[in-house]
């Protein structure tokens, strides 16, 4: 079954007297466990079409079918009860609150979900022995390394064990050797069935995918899936 | 989110901007310190007022010369202007009176007391044996006035502990001759210390047999007429009855007033209590601007915080989430000013207690609820805007923000 399904998407903004088609007429399928680069110059549309697949954003037109249920139509509390344990998100600056500590910062989307203290002690017990952040547990993101921070950043996306993880240029803070540890990790989840979205800009990393998208004026311009197919 | 949880976030938020959680902490402690202070000041005023007026006596009603209230139109006094005045037969015939205990009248005028050589100018007070227990006074020593014929100026006096102290110094002054004004006088009694009273100091009076005093001062009316009621329900009967029976001897012409005590205490407690309330009022205004500035500081709170509500947003909080961990965070800082406030507020009236023993600055129990009340209130209500705003970002834009 296809995990997500876009079909006549269209997003414009209003930019002064302009109107700027930020996604047109994009059809799009990604199966279960794919693992997918979107790639394209600046402006090209691929930042938006992650928040639409995040759910942060609403499309003008179209609809888009994630696991089989049409989610353009929900409230913004459906939407944020989707995001909260169908979706992870991956982000290129981390995004971690600073005045948390490195597990109350994994352990956030469970607080948020309302999920008890008990349970979220184990989970992030597990999650930081996972991601080899068992001695940085107690200290706060200005005490971890850009690595371990972005670490920390996917063990909280993938704590509540979400289908889909959204990563946008998750290596863009990075050095070369922490930007391969980093998707290394994000491959491990995918060998496990998560299905991966990766936007980048990095042809290196754009290539270690499975399939790539190249998008344009926010059109598909190339889809590596369809030759396979 | 569980409570606890958004509670604990609340908090850390909070903590997390020091100089600004402390500033508008700050303010609404002085807010609440505000109400509690001036209300204790006003509340006390008030109990200040009302005990003084109490220790003028019990039940009393008193009656005094002229008539200064309004009335209808009377055809005799339009024929015979002049108010009659009092006399000592007047405040006699009051003892008739069923609902009437005991009746003093009074006469009053300064005069000098003269004894071996020392003088001095005192406050003399022409009454009866009656006077003392209607004024509530005690004797220290000696004895009351003689209980006799109200007419019979008995050369005798009554004197406060002060005047004996200057005239007679560590020298017995019972049963010793004094010269009031041009009379002589036997000491017979000395008054009980009672400190200072409404326009009254037991401890700088002489008092003298009513019918000397009118010699003294050579007039024949009376100044006053204190009257005792046999108890708190009989007051407006004995108020009644005395009208009833100066009017019959002053020919049908009511040409004397005659209040009770109690409207006088009521009319002073309904004063000072809308003053108390007043400045309740002007405190409660700080308490406003207090809450308007924790308003602003969680505004600035939300849009410096703009990215961490886009990533909430995004990691799947949802807008009742992010509503309630900012009105918790207003609350808090509410809570903690008003209960900041109010240990302050305590520690001003004690004080005020401390600097001023006789002055009894307590503030009330309702200005203490009300205050804390409108602390929180003010609070969670200027809260609610903040937290609405942060609920409706659009997370695209708040991530962005970063």
């Amino acid at each position: 079954m296809a995990l997500i399904e876009l079909s006549g998407i269209e997003r414009s903004f209003r930019l002064g007297d302009t109107t700027v088609h930020a996604l047109a007429g994009l059809d799009l399928r990604m199966d279960a466990g794919e693992y997918v680069a979107v790639m394209g110059p600046s402006g090209s549309g691929k930042s938006t079409l992650l928040n639409l697949l995040g759910l942060l954003d609403r499309p003008n037109a179209g609809s888009y079918r994630l696991e089989g249920r049409d989610v353009t139509t929900l409230s913004p509390d459906e939407q944020a009860a989707v995001r909260s344990t169908r979706i992870g998100f991956v982000f290129q600056s981390f995004h971690l609150v600073p005045r948390l500590t490195a597990a109350e910062n994994i352990a956030l989307p469970m607080t948020l979900a309302g999920i008890a203290p008990a349970e979220r002690r184990r989970r992030v017990e597990r999650a930081l022995a996972d991601f080899g952040l068992a001695q940085r547990a107690g200290h706060k993101p200005d005490e971890l390394s850009g690595g371990q921070r972005q670490r920390v950043a996917i063990a909280r996306a993938t704590i509540m064990q979400p289908p889909l993880i959204l990563a946008d240029e998750p290596t863009g803070n990075l050095d070369r050797h922490t930007g391969d540890e980093v998707v290394h990790l994000l491959e491990e989840l995918n060998a496990r069935g998560v299905t991966l979205v990766v936007v980048t800009h990095d042809p290196t990393l754009g290539a270690r995918a499975r399939r790539q998208l190249v998008m344009e004026d926010g059109r598909l311009q190339h889809d590596s899936g369809d030759a396979a197919r | 989110m569980r409570l606890a949880d958004t509670l604990r976030f609340a908090r850390d938020a909070a903590a997390g901007t020091p100089l600004r959680t402390a500033l508008s902490v700050l303010a609404m402690a002085i807010g609440v310190a505000a109400v509690v202070v001036l209300t204790a000041l006003g509340d006390g005023a008030r109990r200040y007022v009302v005990g003084q007026f109490s220790s003028l006596g019990t039940n009393l009603v008193i009656v005094l010369p002229g008539r200064t209230g309004t009335g209808g139109f009377n055809p005799a006094t339009a024929i015979t202007a002049t108010p009659r005045d009092l006399t000592i037969d007047d405040a006699a015939a009051l003892r008739r009176a069923p609902a009437v205990r005991r009746v003093a009248p009074l006469n009053a005028g300064t005069s000098e007391i003269s004894y071996g050589g020392r003088l001095r100018e005192v406050m003399v007070v022409g009454s009866t044996a009656e006077f003392v227990p209607i004024r509530n006074f005690e004797l220290a020593q000696g004895e009351a006035l003689p209980d006799d014929d109200w007419n019979r100026a008995a050369p005798v006096a009554l004197i406060g502990a002060k005047i004996r102290d200057e005239l007679f110094g560590s020298r017995p002054a019972l049963g010793q001759l004094a010269r009031v004004g041009d009379r002589r006088v036997r000491i017979v009694g000395v008054l009980k210390s009672t400190g200072q009273g409404l326009g009254m100091n037991t401890d700088e009076l002489v008092v003298v047999p009513i019918a000397l005093a009118q010699a003294l001062f050579n007039s024949n009316t009376l100044f006053r007429v204190l009257v005792e009621a046999k108890s708190r329900d009989a007051i407006p009967q004995a108020r009644d009855q005395a009208l009833a029976i100066l009017k019959q001897r002053h020919r049908g012409e009511e040409d004397v007033t005659v209040i009770t005590q109690d409207a006088v205490l009521a009319t002073f407690d309904k004063l000072l209590g809308a003053l108390t309330l007043a400045v309740a009022g002007i405190a409660a205004i700080s308490l406003a601007v207090a809450g308007i500035l924790v308003m602003n500081v969680m505004l600035v709170a939300v849009t410096q915080r703009t990215a961490e509500i886009g990533l909430l947003k995004a990691l799947g909080a949802s807008g009742r989430t992010i509503r309630l961990a900012f009105l918790a965070e207003a609350a808090m800082l509410s809570a903690l000013g008003a209960l900041l406030g109010y240990l302050l507020g305590q520690a001003g009236a004690f004080a005020l207690r401390q600097a001023f023993p006789v002055f009894p600055a307590v503030a009330p129990d309702w200005a203490v609820f009300a205050g804390l009340g409108t602390a929180l209130a003010t609070g969670l209500l200027f809260g609610v805007m903040p937290a609405r705003r942060a609920a409706r970002l659009d997370p695209v834009q708040a991530l962005m923000k970063h």
